[in-house]
């Protein structure tokens, strides 16, 4: 740690734009924090004696006489045991009445895990919603997000997978948060009982938005701690990283950068993929799971911040509205989880995959039917047996209001395929037929 | 006395250094930061001043730190003992790493500088040598591993003295060559070759004249890729890129593979460490891992070191190649290379070409993929680079910088299509946008002719002509209806959804239909072509769908039977008794 035997202070700003000031200093480092006028700030670059720092909170109001201290050292988090059941700030503060931490302090944003340390993921995280257990299953580990558009009730369905998954601790990073849904996490967490379990590091659309490129590192230093350290299972749930990301964009957008596809940054892969890729199953079986929001306009997945979640998240969740059972399900064409083949079948029931693809195979026949319905076609007797499975499927599986356990959703899947197919349609093995068909 | 410099200026991982002597393109250099030393390689020189890309996290780095110049390139070490190593983009050895994070600064050594090995000499005193020539012989394995005059030397040698079969070292020295100007060069068992440069110490680069086999029905049969041939493959996310590059990595015909995961998943690095060492090379019956060095650049490490993992990667490839190996590259993804280029390019202000990428982003991408290919050794015997890379398209449209310079380089296209996912129809690759422009080399189709059927290109062909006319019917009845078309539509159709589900479907999965040889090959795009030759009669559509599904299915379970299995050749009568 950097001894602090004389903090250098200027006066002089010369130039000031929307998130940046810029000044001339000697001896700044890359990265370090410094206080603008009371306000926390970043050095993003330097050009001989040119200092440029991000200040998170925005610049309203900075006068070119400001004052600027630099603090020598990036941003820091006092790690301890102390962190569980608090609520913080961007910078770490305490945003819940509660006494400073006291713990060491360590970088935000550290170095990666070697992969060659790491460990296969392999231990199933149950949710009890059959959308995720049943066709993408969660295995510890695993980085996904939600796609969902922003009507959508995506922090409710988070949050009850964070409470029903069986974690040592739970760690919420919100940016833009609506002030409401923050309250909501508070008293959804509270009436759990879960608080002893839970860290919040919480930016919400009352902040400013550049304080919000701190949170995830933030959240994931302190999952780094108790992982790591302590060997603990460390649920993280980061939302809403499309407003991180445009976050991102205003930033380098007045730093003069070329944008790329749709107005954001070159290095947004880069910068999203250092946020997921903490993700980690470690040997001692610590682990951290990372379970994301993405919001979607419109469904837009070839947006470029949808797409290069895609590319770096192991699987998606795609909430949408069912028009046929006015429920929000867990769309079972557009989710994948990546990591689901690990477990199936070998941490659940052994018809668990067969059982999966059938289901999904024949509410792929049911859009069909649907599509042909449409269209003015006639409908075969089998084209109404599908409909009329999916409708049920839909509402007993798919929807995100089920909690039930996975071999009850295996048994209510064989129910369906029982009530409305023979066994030949289903085109599952002849043995697992025999041993769980419901004749 | 070596260039120094002094840090003037820091952006991200773009540093200005000024310079106090000559500095050269692309030269390495360090930058001394608060006790530790960051590597980092000059992308630009305007008077005294370098910009150079650091390969590390430039946190703390300040104006004044002093920096120190190589007076080289980036290099790796080749020798023996690559094989089975898991480096990352700069050739660290990941597994000698102590630490659970990777330290900045921290660099260990690729090879292993104790390990005995079993050395036979090839050469005599007095024979006449120059580079690439094979001084001698360490087995690496099963793997005969020649070592070589170094790629650097220039001219002819004369061998001075080599030492006698037994045991040594890496660091020895194991001959003594003579050059011209009367000096003696001592010769170890390690060489450095700079990666960016590539190797071409051999006699010539003929065209590629057979093919590689990779056991995916869709590439050999249908867009077959040459030994020392390239190809890449481009697909939205979550169309199975990675499990058909594992696929071809499993089961491709060739001796040594590197698979470069460059910017990419670290659990997928994490799976091929946990599977390789168990799984089983079909060709040689070892495990897979003897035959491959994996370099290991995931998402979230250093960029610039991630433009350098797929240089070093095919820099091992070469050296491979000059043992007269058949040598395979995977790269996943090419793109994110050429992210990393974007990011620089960006950061040095230099005017942008299509969606802010470098304006020479074609020629990076052609030169790098002109260094595959077929070469004759000096001795006369022939070794291979055959490379496949991923490409990763934005938001899925082929219509972007990446895909359309990599279309222009590489010779195979296997389009992933978001449709066929969709529909689970494994390997996705597009049946009609796919192609390997090695089908119209007349020596493939000689090789392919000898080797697989006479004939065989223009089945190929013909296999292809009746899925595109099974698409415009299926269109046409998707318009028309059912009713609203003639049976023979109908049967277009289906004949079409055959070749789909017999031959380009292909279950990565399954034990058995995950490998398929040539042979097997063979004998099925024969039998499906024969059942397409037929002309049938239904009384309705629904029949013509009942009679094709079945005989779908029929074809489907000889797929999964063990090659010429009792199994196989009861489905293979059924299948004749629905067609006769």
């Amino acid at each position: 740690m950097a001894t602090k035997a004389y903090q250098r202070i200027y006066t002089k700003l010369e130039g000031i734009t929307k998130a940046t000031v810029s000044l001339r200093a000697q001896g700044v480092s890359n990265d370090e924090l410094a206080v603008v006028d009371g306000r926390l700030a970043q050095v993003v670059r330097i050009k001989g004696d040119q200092v440029t720092l991000q200040i998170f909170s925005g610049t309203e109001g900075i006068p070119t006489n400001a004052e600027i201290t630099f603090l020598g050292e990036p941003p820091t988090l006092k790690v301890s045991e102390q962190l569980s059941g608090r609520f913080f700030d961007a910078y770490g503060h305490p945003i819940d009445g509660g006494p400073e931490i006291d713990g060491e302090e360590r970088q935000i944003g550290g170095p990666s895990v070697n992969p060659y340390k790491r460990r296969q993921p392999s231990q199933l995280i149950p949710t009890g919603i059959a959308g995720i257990d049943l066709n993408n299953t969660l295995v510890s580990g695993q980085k996904i997000p939600f796609f969902a558009d922003p009507d959508q009730p995506y922090n409710q369905v988070m949050a009850d997978v964070a409470l029903r998954a069986d974690v040592d601790k739970i760690i919420l990073g919100g940016m833009g948060l609506s002030n409401d849904d923050y309250l909501f996490f508070r008293h959804s967490f509270e009436a759990a009982g879960a608080l002893d379990k839970i860290i919040c590091f919480i930016n919400t659309t009352e902040n400013p938005p550049v304080e919000r490129l701190l949170v995830p590192d933030m959240a994931l230093t302190a999952a780094e701690y108790f992982a790591v350290d302590k060997n603990e299972k460390v649920l993280v749930l980061l939302t809403d990283m499309t407003l991180y990301a445009d976050a991102l964009s205003i930033v380098s957008n007045r730093m003069d950068q070329i944008p790329s596809k749709d107005s954001m940054p070159g290095s947004l892969y880069s910068d999203l993929a250092k946020i997921y890729e903490k993700a980690v199953q470690l040997p001692t079986d610590g682990s951290i799971t990372i379970i994301a929001v993405t919001t979607l306009n419109d469904g837009d997945i070839t947006h470029a911040i949808p797409d290069n979640t895609g590319y770096i998240t192991e699987g998606q969740l795609f909430l949408r509205a069912d028009s046929d059972t006015g429920k929000v399900i867990i769309d079972p064409f557009r989710s994948l989880s990546r990591l689901k083949q690990l477990v199936q079948n070998k941490k659940t029931r052994e018809d668990h995959s067969q059982v999966m693809n059938a289901s999904v195979r024949l509410y792929a026949d049911a859009q069909n039917a649907k599509t042909k319905l449409e269209n003015g076609f006639d409908l075969s007797d089998y084209d109404h047996r599908c409909l009329a499975y999916a409708k049920d499927y839909a509402r007993e599986l798919l929807a995100i209001d089920v909690n039930i356990s996975i071999t009850e959703m295996l048994d209510t899947a064989w129910k369906l395929f029982a009530k409305y197919f023979s066994p030949a349609e289903t085109g599952i093995k002849q043995a697992l037929i025999d041993k769980y068909w419901k004749s | 006395m070596s260039t120094k410099g002094i840090v003037k200026g820091i952006v991200s991982n773009l540093v200005t250094v000024q310079a106090d002597g000559p500095v050269a393109e692309n030269e390495i250099c360090y930058i001394l930061s608060g006790g530790t030393r960051l590597m980092a390689e000059v992308i630009k020189v305007n008077g005294d001043k370098a910009s150079v890309q650091v390969f590390e996290s430039t946190r703390g780095l300040k104006v004044g730190d002093q920096v120190e110049f190589e007076g080289k390139m980036l290099e790796i070490s080749l020798g023996p003992g690559l094989l089975s190593s898991v480096y990352d983009g700069l050739q660290n050895n990941l597994a000698t790493m102590e630490s659970v994070f990777l330290k900045r600064g921290e660099y260990t050594d690729p090879l292993d500088r104790e390990k005995l090995w079993d050395f036979t000499p090839l050469v005599k005193p007095g024979d006449k040598v120059s580079a690439a020539d094979w001084l001698a012989q360490v087995k690496e394995g099963w793997l005969p591993h020649k070592i070589m005059v170094p790629f650097s030397f220039k001219g002819i040698f004369t061998v001075k003295s080599i030492k006698e079969a037994g045991q040594y070292k890496v660091d020895e020295v194991i001959a003594v060559l003579g050059n011209d100007a009367g000096e003696d060069v001592p010769v170890t068992m390690v060489q450095k070759w700079p990666v960016k440069l590539a190797v071409k110490a051999y006699r010539e680069k003929p065209r590629p004249n057979r093919i590689m086999e990779t056991g995916v029905r869709v590439i050999d049969s249908f867009n077959p890729i040459a030994e020392g041939g390239t190809g890449f493959i481009p697909g939205p996310f979550g169309c199975g890129k990675t499990v058909l590059q594992h696929a071809i990595a499993k089961q491709g015909d060739a001796d040594v593979i590197v698979m470069a995961a460059c910017g990419e998943r670290a659990n997928e690095v994490v799976e091929i460490f946990t599977e390789f060492p168990e799984l089983i090379d079909p060709h040689t019956g070892r495990r897979l891992m003897e035959r491959t060095t994996i370099i290991c650049n995931t998402s979230n490490m250093p960029v610039a070191a991630r433009e350098a993992s797929v240089y070093t990667a095919m820099t091992i490839c070469e050296y491979y190649r000059a043992m007269g190996l058949k040598c395979l590259l995977l790269a996943d993804s090419t793109s994110r290379w050429a992210q990393a280029l974007r990011e620089m390019s960006n950061r040095m202000e230099e005017l942008p070409g299509a969606d802010a990428f470098p304006v020479d982003l074609s020629a990076i991408i052609s030169n790098f993929y002109s260094r595959a290919g077929m070469v004759v050794l000096n001795n006369g015997q022939t070794g291979a680079v055959t490379f496949i890379g991923t490409v990763s398209p934005a938001g899925g449209n082929l219509k972007e910088p990446v895909t359309e310079s990599t279309k222009k380089a590489a010779r195979c296209f296997y389009a992933l299509e978001q449709n066929r996912a969709d529909q689970k129809r494994y390997p996705a690759v597009g049946p009609l946008e796919s192609y390997s422009k090695y089908l119209d080399y007349p020596e493939i189709i000689e090789y392919l002719d000898k080797t697989v059927e006479p004939g065989w290109t223009g089945k190929v062909h013909t296999a292809k002509n009746l899925v595109r006319r099974g698409k415009e019917a299926s269109e046409q009845i998707n318009i028309l209806g059912d009713d609203g078309v003639p049976m023979s539509y109908h049967i277009n159709f289906w004949k079409s959804e055959l070749i789909d589900f017999v031959i380009l479907q292909q279950d990565a999965f399954d034990t058995i239909d995950a490998l398929c040889p040539m042979e097997r090959q063979r004998y099925m795009l024969d039998l499906v072509l024969e059942i397409c030759k037929k002309d049938f009669e239904f009384e309705d559509f629904e029949k013509c769908r009942e009679f094709f599904k079945n005989l779908i299915n029929q074809l489907r379970q000889m797929n999964y039977s063990a090659w010429q299995s009792e199994q196989f050749y009861s489905y293979n009568d059924s299948v004749k008794k629905l067609i006769a």
